[in-house]
């Protein structure tokens, strides 16, 4: 608990860690991840890296639907675009990887804006239907446009290279990943300190009004768009970087929705939330998988239940997070976090 | 010309099927302002239950088709009452994601359910195709086609005459004036949400009829949109006239486009028509602006 | 000097007419109230100058120029504040970011300046918060609830934190649509003065929409009277009060 915080200059009023507390506990987190991949057995390496590739899409999506309040179905597709993009620029053109990654970003961010900008111009509500329309067109696209994107067999990448160091197990890719996440997680919160962010709060909130507060909305709408989708890029590049394949089954509608119920699950609006989420909706699938392989003793088909009951699970996180606890993860943690300030008074 | 009537009248046929579905959607649209994303899978549950109740009890579709309409009432009061009533007065986004996640839910549970494989219906029309003309058409369609018919023109008469239907109406123009009116509002959006619930499951049976019924058949659904954004959000008209389009223009897509590209065309293009009518006309061609008040 | 003028608008809805032939000029610092009974088309007006709403006839000159065919963002840009009559705070913000807002304009930074953030975009941040302290802060007397999330303040202080958002847009005119509706005496004071402040301070015109009565009276220079879409009458407080059709409107005729 602490007690006469006082801030003497605007700086450090207006910091993002606000005291050398924060700040401590945070080179703690830092140092942490540091060794975290040195102590940590094979699965959990791999889970780690899954879970920061989704960090970054959850972040993106986040900025888009949660704090500029246009919902996006189609955050999976964009995803694939980032990853079809990695593979071919590795693959046909022999681009090194640093090129790659934000030339998916930018290329992701083209195709968001083609596709979602024309209706931006409406209310959110047609935006969230075009995205739909442009997952299922993607969809269709990676499958058949075969000459480019390798249809159902998909495009096998090699290890990426930086600086000479080749990434090729999954202890290597980690620090990519590290890195990556802690970009653009920063890049995220620090878009909130500035009026672009602050434009897309008053977007979300009452866009009428922003708009005769001097924010143009089809511009900002285009921003929050392609930056969305850029982090979505990103993301997919480095998940077809790190999986070694790309094929068109990792990007169905369900995913998009998966990506939904990060941001939901995990707060939207809130860049911790989406930390929170991501984590959470990766490590959710891989205990359910863990439960029915614990149960294929008693059930033998139990596993065939895995698909149905992901989606199950998906949506009652989605729809009861929504009624119960709508600004998700985030919010009890800030619940918990006060509880700890104030101890031991109550309020 | 042969291929391309041929086209174009079953694409009509399906069309007014697809437009009973779409129906579904905008009348909980109308009644509550609330975008339904599980009215596919409303249409595939109602599908899955017909099935059941013929083939595992054996029940005569006279006894089925009436317990459908009580199942699926039961899930539109059971959908608006656990969920929907919890979200009232919550932004629009959070409501659509409800649906959304609703959407995932009935998927995954008509899954485990019945299981993901395909299965046919067993006839519920005589076998014999309708001939025209030249023009061939399938039973299944055809009748199907007649019984959408039916039941849109119920839902139309319904609307306009009955005082349920009056009501509904009253409670989708202005809330308050309903309420005031003595016009139990909360009622009204249990029984549009039971109506919508109804008009997308026997949909589906008509659609389960003609191709069968697999959990994935809520994707179908997912048809709406270009339909009800081609037709306007918040019209009845809007639903018969834009599922008769998306009907002939997907067949028309299939039929030529399909041995291009190795199939698929027909299941895209409806959304291809999407992107272009939101260029043109977003509101479509019989829906409402809204004016906005500050 | 006239900084607003509004030419011959004429505004309808379907069949609805909203507004009819209404003409009026506002001097440059002055303060200029606009009252009539509800469903006038008071509100409709100031959305008319706002650029929320196209008129199907007449124009709007700001600045003597022209400004019936500019976006609504524009014109804020160029010196239109405004407030509304049901508070249209950003509730996902805090009292400082809402303020902060309203200076959307006058800041530069863009997209890639503000993933960076540090440099140029955090600089202007400073800036900003030096001024908006400073300038409106302190004025508006505001400084225990920076932090607060809006949704938390209490009406009065809600409808005094919107102004605040709207002098940080730094207007040359200020477009206020009941800024004192369901106040107590005190808050109407309260505003009141801040009002007079505004106008003598920092020199910005001020359009009003109020039906306090006697706010008007006391603290406006002139005052139009609209009734059913059109202009009843013009003039100071005193003779508008005076009117007889004003009277008629307001009160009903006497029964012969």
């Amino acid at each position: 608990m602490y007690i006469g915080d006082f801030k003497e200059a605007y700086a450090s009023d207006q910091a993002v860690f606000v005291n050398t507390t924060s700040r401590f506990w945070l080179g703690v987190l830092f140092v942490l991840l540091l060794i975290f991949p040195f102590v940590a057995g094979d699965y959990f390496l791999f889970m780690a890296n899954l879970a920061g590739i989704a960090i970054i899409g959850a972040v993106g999506l986040n900025i888009l639907t949660g704090f500029a309040g246009q919902i996006s179905l189609g955050h999976a597709a964009f995803i694939g675009v980032g990853g079809y993009t990695a593979a071919i620029l590795a693959t046909r053109f022999n681009l090194p990887f640093l090129l790659c990654l934000p030339l998916s970003g930018f290329m992701a961010a083209f195709f968001g804006i083609i596709v979602g900008g024309p209706s931006l111009r409406l209310k959110g509500l047609y935006l969230c239907i075009a995205t739909l329309a442009a997952q299922l067109i993607l969809e269709f696209v990676f499958v058949h446009w075969e000459s480019v994107t390798g249809g159902i067999r998909g495009i096998n990448v090699s290890s990426p290279e930086i600086f000479g160091f080749v990434l090729d197990n999954d202890f290597k890719f980690y620090f990519l990943t590290l890195v990556m996440v802690i970009i653009c997680v920063t890049a995220a919160r620090n878009l909130f300190r500035t009026r672009v962010g602050r434009a897309f709060i008053a977007i979300r909130d009452r866009d009428i009004s922003a708009e005769l507060m001097g924010i143009n909305l089809m511009q900002y709408k285009l921003y929050a768009f392609g930056i969305s989708s850029f982090f979505a890029g990103i993301s997919g590049c480095l998940w077809v970087n790190f999986l070694k394949t790309v094929t068109p089954e990792h990007f169905p509608l369900m995913e998009s929705v998966r990506y939904l119920a990060m941001i939901i699950v995990g707060g939207m609006g809130s860049i911790l939330g989406s930390i929170f989420g991501a984590i959470f909706m990766t490590i959710v699938p891989e205990m359910i998988k863990t439960i029915l392989g614990l149960l294929v003793n008693i059930f033998p088909t139990a596993m065939s239940f895995l698909f149905p009951l992901q989606q199950v699970i998906f949506g009652l996180l989605i729809v009861g997070f929504l009624i119960f606890e709508p600004h998700g993860l985030a919010e009890i943690w800030y619940r918990i976090k006060n509880y700890f300030h104030l101890w031991p008074f109550d309020h | 010309m042969d291929i391309f009537l041929q086209l174009i009248v079953s694409g009509f046929l399906v069309g007014g099927i697809y437009a009973l579905i779409a129906l579904g959607f905008v009348l909980i649209y109308k009644a509550t302002n609330i975008i339904n994303f599980a009215t596919g899978e409303f249409m595939m549950i109602g599908a899955y239950i017909f099935y059941s109740l013929m083939v595992y009890l054996k029940l005569s579709p006279f006894i089925g088709v009436p317990l459908v309409i009580i199942c699926a009432a039961l899930l539109g009061v059971l959908v608006e009452r656990l969920i929907l009533r919890h979200m009232l007065g919550q932004p629009n986004i959070s409501i659509i994601m409800v649906t959304i996640g609703l959407s995932s839910i009935l998927l995954g549970v008509a899954e485990v359910i019945w299981g993901s494989e395909f299965r046919s219906f067993p006839p519920l029309f005589p076998r014999k195709p309708i001939i025209i003309g030249e023009i061939v058409l399938r039973s299944n369609l055809f009748y199907g086609f007649l019984l959408a018919l039916v039941v849109v023109a119920v839902f139309m008469l319904l609307f306009k005459y009955a005082k349920i239907g009056v009501a509904m109406r009253a409670t989708a123009n202005d809330q308050m004036a309903a309420f005031s009116m003595g016009i139990n509002v909360k009622t009204m959006f249990t029984i549009s949400w039971a109506f919508g619930a109804i008009a997308a499951s026997l949909g589906g049976i008509i659609i389960a009829n003609i191709g069968g019924v697999q959990p994935t058949l809520g994707h179908i659904g997912l048809k709406i949109f270009p339909i009800v954004i081609l037709g306007g959000l918040d019209s009845i008209i809007g639903a018969v006239v834009g599922g008769f389009i998306v009907g002939i223009v997907e067949n028309l897509a299939g039929g030529y486009l399909d041995p291009i590209f190795h199939g698929g065309v027909k299941d895209l293009a409806p959304f291809v028509v999407l992107i272009l009518i939101l260029l043109i006309k977003p509101y479509g061609l019989f829906g409402t602006k809204e004016i906005e008040r500050l | 000097m006239n900084i607003l003028s509004i030419d011959d608008v004429s505004l309808a809805f379907g069949g609805l007419k909203v507004l009819s032939d209404v003409s009026f000029d506002v001097n440059e610092g002055e303060i200029f109230a606009i009252i009539g009974p509800n469903g006038a088309g008071k509100t409709s007006i100031l959305n008319i100058i706002s650029g929320f709403y196209r008129p199907e006839k007449g124009r709007v000159f700001f600045k003597g120029k022209d400004i019936s065919h500019l976006a609504a963002d524009k014109r804020a840009a160029q010196g239109m504040g405004r407030t509304f009559q049901n508070i249209a705070l950003y509730h996902g913000m805090s009292v400082l970011d809402n303020i902060k807002l309203g200076a959307h304009t006058h800041l530069k930074t863009g997209l890639f300046s503000g993933l960076w953030y540090w440099g140029a975009a955090h600089r202007e941040e400073i800036k900003l918060r030096e001024k908006i302290e400073e300038d409106i802060i302190d004025f508006l007397e505001i400084e225990s609830i920076r932090k607060k999330p809006v949704s938390a303040l209490a009406y009065g202080l809600q409808k005094r934190v919107e102004l605040a958002r709207a002098l940080a847009m730094r207007p040359k005119v200020l477009l206020m649509d009941e800024p004192v509706a369901g106040m107590n005496a005190e808050e109407t004071e309260d505003m009141a003065r801040f009002i007079l402040d505004i106008k003598e301070e920092h020199n910005i015109t001020i359009v009003l929409i109020e039906h306090d009565m006697k706010m008007i009276m006391d603290i406006s220079d002139r005052v139009l009277v609209l009734n059913f879409g059109q202009a009843l009458t013009q003039g100071t407080p005193g003779d508008v009060q005076k009117h007889p059709e004003v009277i008629k409107a307001y009160l009903g005729q006497k029964k012969a």
